[in-house]
C-alpha cells in the first residue's frame, strides 16, 4: 500500500432538493442520495459498488465521473480533488476517467457509425492527427474482439453484446485510467455476460486500468472485484475484500443480500434453502429513518440503531462494517459493539464515559483497528 | 357477502365444459400438454420461427422452469398458451392439451373464458404491465368480475382478500392505490393476486422477478412457494439459472425457438448433456467456486430467426462439435433423443457426452 | 392544485404583458404613422398633428404603452388627449376595464368589435371542435383497430386527401356544390341562438365549421390512430387480455383511456389557436367573427384593433393551456400538480 491509491472518495455527499408544491416553491427536503460515502480504488484494482435499487451505487458513479456535482465531500483523483473544479479543468479530466453505461441500446447514438463513436473522443481532445484517428479506431475495435473493418457500420446492424463492446470500445478510446462501469453486463444476455466480463478482464491487465464496477449482481462482483463495498440507502454498510464480504460477511445486509441470491447448485439439494428474509421495502431517501438505516428492515434491530448511527469502523485489517451488532451470520452479539467506541450504553444513550478511541472515518485502511471479541484496539 | 366462494368451488374444469371442445387428450397424468407447437411470425424480411416444434408436459402438482435467452422463443411459446396470439399475424399450429382440452381449438370466445380462469399469467415488470390509470383494486376486482356473476362489492372482497394472502399490508386501504404508489415488490404481489383470484389450474409466471431487486426477488420466490399449492401447475419462465434451480421440478432449456434439453432441475444444473445448457452454466458465475477461475463464455451470438443456421442452431457456437463426426452438426437437426436418464432428452448428436463431463466448470 | 394554478396564472399574466409589449412595439414603432392613417388621405401635415395629438400619439411610445396597460386595468376614456375631451365632450367614449384601445377607423372602441366577433368565432370553435374530436377519434379508433385491413388504408388515406386540399378549396367547393348547385344547406350566415334558436344557429354553422373540423379531422384521425396503436402495444393490454376481458373493455377501458391524454393536449391547444379567430374560413363564408376582424383590421392598419385581437388570443392559448395541464391532474393519477 505504499502507492497512492488512484481513487480516493471522502465523506462524499449528493443531496437533490424537493420542493413544496405552495405557490411559491421552497425546498422542503432533500433526497439523500448519496450520505457520506468513503472509499479507495487502488492503482489497476477494481472496487465493487453493490446494492439494491435507490442505494446511491450509479449516483456515486456519476459523481466519481464528475457527471454531477457533488453536494460536498471530496474526490481525489491522482491526489487532486476534483469534486469542485471547473467545467473547463474538466475536460482533460475526461480523458482519465471513462464511464461505461449499463444499456448498450440507448448509449449509442444510433445516428452516428461505429467508427465516429469511438473516434469522437479522439477528434474532441484533439490527440491525435486526424488522419490517424481510423487507425486507432481499427485499433479498437480489434481490442474489444470486434471485426475491424466494420468501423462504418451503425450501432443497430450490431447485437447487444457487441454493442457493449463498442461501448467498451468508446471508453478505452483515450486511455483512460479510471473506468467507471455502471452494470456493464446486466442488460445482456446470459450467454454474452460472460464473454464481456472476461474482455473487461483482459482489458484491466492489458492497459492497467483501475475499476470503480457498480452492479447489482453479487456474483458478477465477486468475480471483477478484489475489493467490494455494499451501499444501502446512500450509505456504505460494509466494505471489505472479496473473501471477508463473502465469506465473513458481519452487517445483517450483507448477509441478507448473499444469501437472497437465488443459487444455481440450489438444484443438489433440491427446494430453496433458508434464508434471512428482509420485510417490506427499501425507505424513502427523503426521510431515512433515524440511527442506522437498515434497521427497519433489520432483523435483529434494537433501540440503540434508532438513536446512533452505527460508525463505518475499521474491525479487520481490511474490513469495515457499520453495525453496532456486527458479527458473522448467526454469531451477532447479544450487546451492541459499539458502546466503547461511541461513549454510549446498550440503549444508546449517552454513558458520560468519553469515547475510547476516535473512529478514522478515512477512505482507507488504517493500520490499527477495533477487534470485535476482545473490544480492543490492536494494530496489524 | 354471502356469495363469496371458496377457492376452488366455482372453478369448472375445461374440460366438462364446451361440447364442441374435443378431449384429445388421453386423460393420463400430464396437466398440460403441447406438442410440436409452431408460432411463426411472417415479417417483410421473411418468416420468424420464434418457436418451431416445441413439445413438453407438465404434470399435475409440479412446476416447469423454461430457460432461455432473449429471442429463444420461451416467452412466444407461452403466450400461445394463453391464446395472446390470437387476432396477430402469428401463425400457431400443434396441440395444447389442458387436461385434454386443446387451447388451439377453442373458439376466441372459449379461449378468453378459460384466459385469466384455468390459465394465468403474470409479467416482468409489474410497473408496465398494470395500467397506470386505474387502481389496483379496479384491476385486479376486474379480472374477478369478469369470470364471477358477483357484485361489485363481492369482488372487491375478493380482492382484499386476495391482497392479504399475497402479503401486501393493510390490504383493505391499499386496494385503493394506484400502481405507482405501489413499490415494486407489492406491484408483482398485486399482479400474483390478479393472476391467482380466479383458481387457476395453471400459472405461467413469465420471469416474474426479473425487474426486482435481489432482497424482493427473494420475496416473491417465497410468495411463490407458499403459494404453489394454489394452483395446479406451475410454468416459471426465466432467464436465472438460480431461480430456475430453486423454484422449478422440471427444466425445459430452449435455444432458437426449439427445446434442446429437458429433464429433472437436478439433471440439468448438475449434469447437462447439451452443449448450451453445458455453457449457460459454466458461463455464469456463482457465490461459490473460485472467484479468480476465469468463466467460461459461450462464442458468438444468439443466432437470427430468420435465418438460423442449418442443422443444429447452436452448432456454430458449439466448442464440442469436433466431436462429432462429419459435418452433421452443420446439417442436420439432432432429435430430442433420450440422454441420461429416462426423464432427459437432449438435442444433440454427441453421443458420448462424457467430453462435457471432462470440461465441467467446478 | 390551487396554488399550481395560481402559480401557473400569474406566469400568465406576465406573459399576457410581455405579448402586449412586443406587439404594441412591433406596431406602433413602424413607420407607417397611425394618426396619418386615422386621419385620411387628403389631410394636411397640420390636420396629422392634431390627430396625433387627439389620439395620443405623440406622447413617447412608453408613456403610449402605460396609458394603455393602465386603460386595462382600470378603463379609460377616448380620445386620449385630454384637453380634446373636454373641449369635444360628444366625443367622449368611454371604455371600461380591461380596455383593449379605440379604432379610429371603425370609431368605436376595440372591445365592443371584438365583443361583436368573439360569439361568431367561439360557436365555430366549439362545434368544429365537437366534430373534429368525435370524427378523429371515431375514425381513428376504426384504423388503429383494423390495422392494415382496407378499413385502414382507407381511412387514412381519407386523411391524406383532407390534408392534401386547402382549406379555402374545401371551403369554395362547398359554396359552390352543397349551397349553390344542390341546394342542400342555405347559404351560411351568422345566425345568434338570440335571435334564431338554436336549430338555425346551428344549421347555419354547419358548412364552415366542418369546413374547419376537416383539416383538424384528418390530423386527430392520424394522432388518433397512433396513440392507440402505440396503447394497444403497452404491457397493461396484455395483462388486460390475459384475465380474460372482451374486446370491447380491452379498448374503451384500457387502451382508449392512456390513448386520451395526449388527444386532450393537442385538442386545448388547437382549439385556442382557433379561438383566435379562423382566419380563412370566416373570409371565405364572410363569417363576422375573429378572424375576419383580423384581415379587415390588417388591411386597414388599424392598429388598435390589431393589437386587440392578438392579446385576446394570446389570452386564449395561455388559460387553455393551464386548463389543459390542470385536466391532466383529473385524466392521470401520476401526475400530481405542484
Amino acid at each position: 500500500m505504499s502507492e497512492r491509491p488512484i481513487l480516493e472518495v471522502e465523506d462524499l455527499k449528493m443531496y437533490f432538493p424537493v420542493k413544496s408544491t405552495g405557490v411559491i416553491r421552497r425546498t422542503v427536503g432533500h433526497v439523500q442520495a448519496v450520505d457520506g460515502v468513503s472509499f479507495q480504488v487502488e492503482k489497476g484494482q477494481a472496487l465493487g459498488l453493490v446494492g439494491e435499487s435507490g442505494c446511491g451505487k450509479s449516483t456515486t458513479g456519476r459523481l466519481v465521473t464528475r457527471l454531477n456535482k457533488p453536494t460536498s465531500g471530496a474526490i481525489r483523483f491522482e491526489g487532486d480533488d476534483i469534486s469542485d473544479i471547473s467545467p473547463r479543468k474538466l475536460k482533460p479530466l475526461r480523458r482519465e476517467i471513462q464511464m461505461i453505461f449499463q444499456d448498450p441500446y440507448t448509449s449509442l447514438n444510433p445516428r452516428h457509425t461505429v467508427g465516429s463513436i469511438i473516434g469522437a473522443p479522439l477528434a474532441i481532445h484533439d490527440v491525435v492527427p486526424k488522419n490517424k484517428i481510423l487507425p486507432r479506431v481499427q485499433e479498437l475495435l480489434e481490442i474489444v474482439g470486434l471485426n475491424p473493418e466494420h468501423y462504418n457500420r451503425y450501432p443497430n446492424e450490431f447485437s447487444g453484446g457487441q454493442r457493449q463492446r463498442i461501448g467498451i470500445a468508446r471508453s478505452l478510446t483515450l486511455q483512460p485510467k479510471l473506468l467507471v462501469a455502471d452494470e456493464p453486463v446486466s442488460a445482456l444476455d446470459v450467454s454474452i455476460q460472460a464473454q464481456v466480463i472476461n474482455l473487461l478482464q483482459q482489458l484491466q491487465r492489458e492497459f492497467d486500468i483501475s475499476f470503480l464496477f457498480i452492479a447489482h449482481d453479487l456474483a458478477v462482483v465477486r468475480h471483477f472485484c478484489p475489493e467490494v463495498a455494499v451501499m444501502y440507502l446512500g450509505k456504505i454498510v460494509e466494505i471489505a475484500d472479496r473473501d471477508t464480504i463473502y465469506g465473513h460477511a458481519h452487517h445483517p445486509y450483507t448477509q441478507a443480500l448473499l444469501s437472497a441470491v437465488p443459487d444455481v447448485k440450489q438444484a443438489e439439494v433440491g427446494g430453496r434453502r433458508e434464508r434471512i428474509r428482509l420485510q417490506g421495502d427499501v425507505p424513502s431517501p427523503i426521510n431515512p429513518p433515524s440511527g442506522c438505516r437498515f434497521r427497519t428492515r433489520c432483523p435483529m434491530a434494537q433501540e440503540i440503531c434508532a438513536r446512533v448511527e452505527p460508525p463505518l469502523m475499521q474491525i479487520g485489517p481490511r474490513h469495515k462494517v457499520a453495525c453496532h451488532f456486527a458479527g458473522e451470520l448467526g454469531q451477532s452479539p447479544t450487546r451492541p459493539v459499539t458502546t466503547s467506541v461511541l461513549g454510549v450504553d446498550d440503549q444508546g444513550s449517552p454513558a458520560g464515559t468519553s469515547p475510547a478511541t476516535p473512529v478514522p472515518t478515512g477512505p482507507g485502511y488504517d493500520q490499527q483497528w477495533f477487534d470485535l471479541s476482545s473490544q480492543q484496539v490492536i494494530s496489524a | 357477502m354471502s356469495d363469496q366462494k371458496t377457492p376452488g368451488s366455482s372453478r369448472v374444469g375445461l374440460g366438462k365444459r364446451g361440447a364442441s371442445a374435443p378431449a384429445t387428450g388421453s386423460g393420463s397424468g400430464s396437466f398440460l400438454e403441447v406438442r410440436d407447437l409452431k408460432v411463426h411470425f411472417p415479417t417483410a424480411d421473411g418468416l420468424v420461427k420464434a418457436t418451431d416444434g416445441l413439445s413438453y408436459t407438465v404434470e399435475r402438482g409440479k412446476t416447469l422452469g423454461i430457460v432461455g435467452e432473449s429471442g429463444s422463443g420461451k416467452s412466444v411459446s407461452s403466450s400461445a398458451i394463453m391464446g395472446l396470439h390470437r387476432g396477430t399475424r402469428a401463425q400457431v399450429s400443434g396441440e395444447i392439451l389442458l387436461e385434454g382440452t386443446d387451447l388451439l381449438r377453442l373458439s376466441n370466445e372459449e379461449m378468453r373464458r378459460a384466459r385469466g380462469k384455468d390459465v394465468a399469467m403474470i409479467f416482468q415488470d409489474p410497473l408496465s404491465a398494470m395500467h397506470p390509470y386505474y387502481t389496483v383494486g379496479n384491476q385486479i376486482a376486474e379480472a374477478y368480475l369478469v369470470h364471477n356473476d358477483v357484485s361489485k362489492k363481492a369482488a372487491r372482497a375478493r380482492t382484499i382478500e386476495m391482497l392479504d394472502r399475497v402479503g401486501i399490508p393493510q390490504p383493505d386501504r391499499r386496494v385503493d392505490d394506484y400502481p405507482h404508489q405501489f413499490s415494486g415488490g407489492m406491484r408483482q404481489r398485486a399482479m400474483i393476486a390478479m393472476g391467482l383470484i380466479n383458481d387457476p389450474g395453471l400459472l405461467i409466471a413469465d420471469e416474474p422477478t426479473t425487474a426486482l431487486d435481489v432482497t424482493v426477488q427473494a420475496q416473491i420466490l417465497d410468495l411463490l412457494q407458499d403459494l404453489q399449492r394454489e394452483f395446479n401447475s406451475g410454468i416459471i419462465i426465466t432467464h436465472d439459472l438460480g431461480v430456475v434451480a430453486e423454484m422449478a421440478d422440471d427444466v425445459l432449456v430452449m435455444y432458437a425457438g426449439r427445446a434442446v434439453e429437458i429433464g429433472t432441475t437436478n439433471q440439468i444444473m448438475t449434469k447437462p448433456e447439451m452443449p448450451y445448457t453445458w455453457g449457460l452454466l459454466a458461463s455464469v458465475p456463482d457465490l461459490a467456486g473460485d472467484p479468480e477461475e476465469q468463466l467460461v463464455p459461450i462464442k458468438g451470438n444468439p443466432p437470427s430467426l430468420l435465418d438460423p443456421p442449418p442443422g443444429c442452431a447452436f452448432s456454430p457456437r458449439c466448442r464440442f462439435k469436433e466431436h462429432v463426426s462429419g459435418d452433421l452438426c452443420t446439417t442436420q437437426l439432432p432429435e430430442l433423443t433420450s440422454a441420461a436418464g429416462a426423464t432427459h432428452v437432449k438435442r444433440c448428436h454427441l453421443t458420448d457426452s462424457s467430453v462435457l463431463k471432462q470440461e465441467q466448470p467446478a | 392544485m390551487w396554488a399550481y394554478a395560481v402559480r401557473r396564472a400569474a406566469i400568465g399574466v406576465v406573459l399576457l404583458v410581455a405579448v402586449a409589449l412586443v406587439t404594441f412595439v412591433l406596431f406602433f414603432a413602424t413607420a407607417a404613422n397611425p394618426a396619418r392613417l386615422a386621419c385620411g388621405k387628403n389631410c394636411s401635415q397640420q390636420q396629422i398633428k392634431v390627430t396625433e395629438k387627439a389620439l395620443g400619439y405623440d406622447q413617447p411610445l412608453y408613456v403610449q404603452f402605460g396609458t394603455f396597460m393602465k386603460g386595462l386595468v382600470v378603463g379609460r376614456e377616448f380620445p386620449a388627449d385630454k384637453e380634446v375631451r373636454e373641449r369635444n365632450p360628444e366625443l367622449v367614449t368611454d371604455c371600461g376595464p380591461p380596455c383593449l384601445g379605440y379604432s379610429v377607423n371603425v370609431g368605436t372602441t376595440v372591445n365592443s368589435l371584438i365583443v361583436q366577433a368573439a360569439p361568431t368565432t367561439i360557436s365555430l370553435a366549439v362545434v368544429a371542435l365537437v366534430m373534429w374530436l368525435i370524427g378523429g377519434v371515431l375514425f381513428g379508433i376504426l384504423a388503429a383497430v383494423y390495422k392494415g385491413s382496407f378499413i385502414d388504408r382507407g381511412v387514412v388515406g381519407l386523411t391524406l386527401i383532407a390534408y392534401a386540399f386547402p382549406t379555402f378549396f374545401i371551403a369554395v367547393f362547398f359554396l359552390k356544390y352543397v349551397v349553390i348547385k344542390w341546394e342542400i344547406l342555405p347559404y351560411p350566415g351568422y345566425v345568434t341562438i338570440a335571435d334564431g334558436g338554436v336549430f338555425t344557429w346551428f344549421e347555419n354553422l354547419l358548412l364552415p365549421s366542418f369546413t374547419l373540423a376537416l383539416v383538424f379531422m384528418a390530423g386527430y384521425v392520424r394522432m388518433t390512430r397512433a396513440f392507440v396503436l402505440e396503447s394497444l402495444g403497452e404491457d397493461y393490454i396484455r395483462t388486460a387480455k390475459s384475465k380474460g376481458l372482451r374486446t370491447r373493455p380491452v379498448l374503451f377501458k384500457h387502451a382508449l383511456r392512456a390513448a386520451l391524454t395526449p388527444l386532450v393536449t393537442m385538442a386545448g391547444l388547437d382549439f385556442a389557436t382557433l379561438l383566435g379567430g379562423a382566419i380563412i374560413t370566416e373570409s371565405v363564408f364572410a363569417y363576422p367573427g375573429l378572424g375576419l376582424l383580423t384581415v379587415q383590421s390588417s388591411s386597414s392598419f388599424d392598429l388598435p384593433t390589431i393589437v386587440g385581437v392578438v392579446l385576446v388570443a394570446a389570452f386564449f392559448v395561455i388559460v387553455l393551456n393551464i386548463l389543459v395541464d390542470i385536466s391532466y391532474a383529473f385524466i392521470d393519477p401520476r401526475v400530481r400538480l405542484g
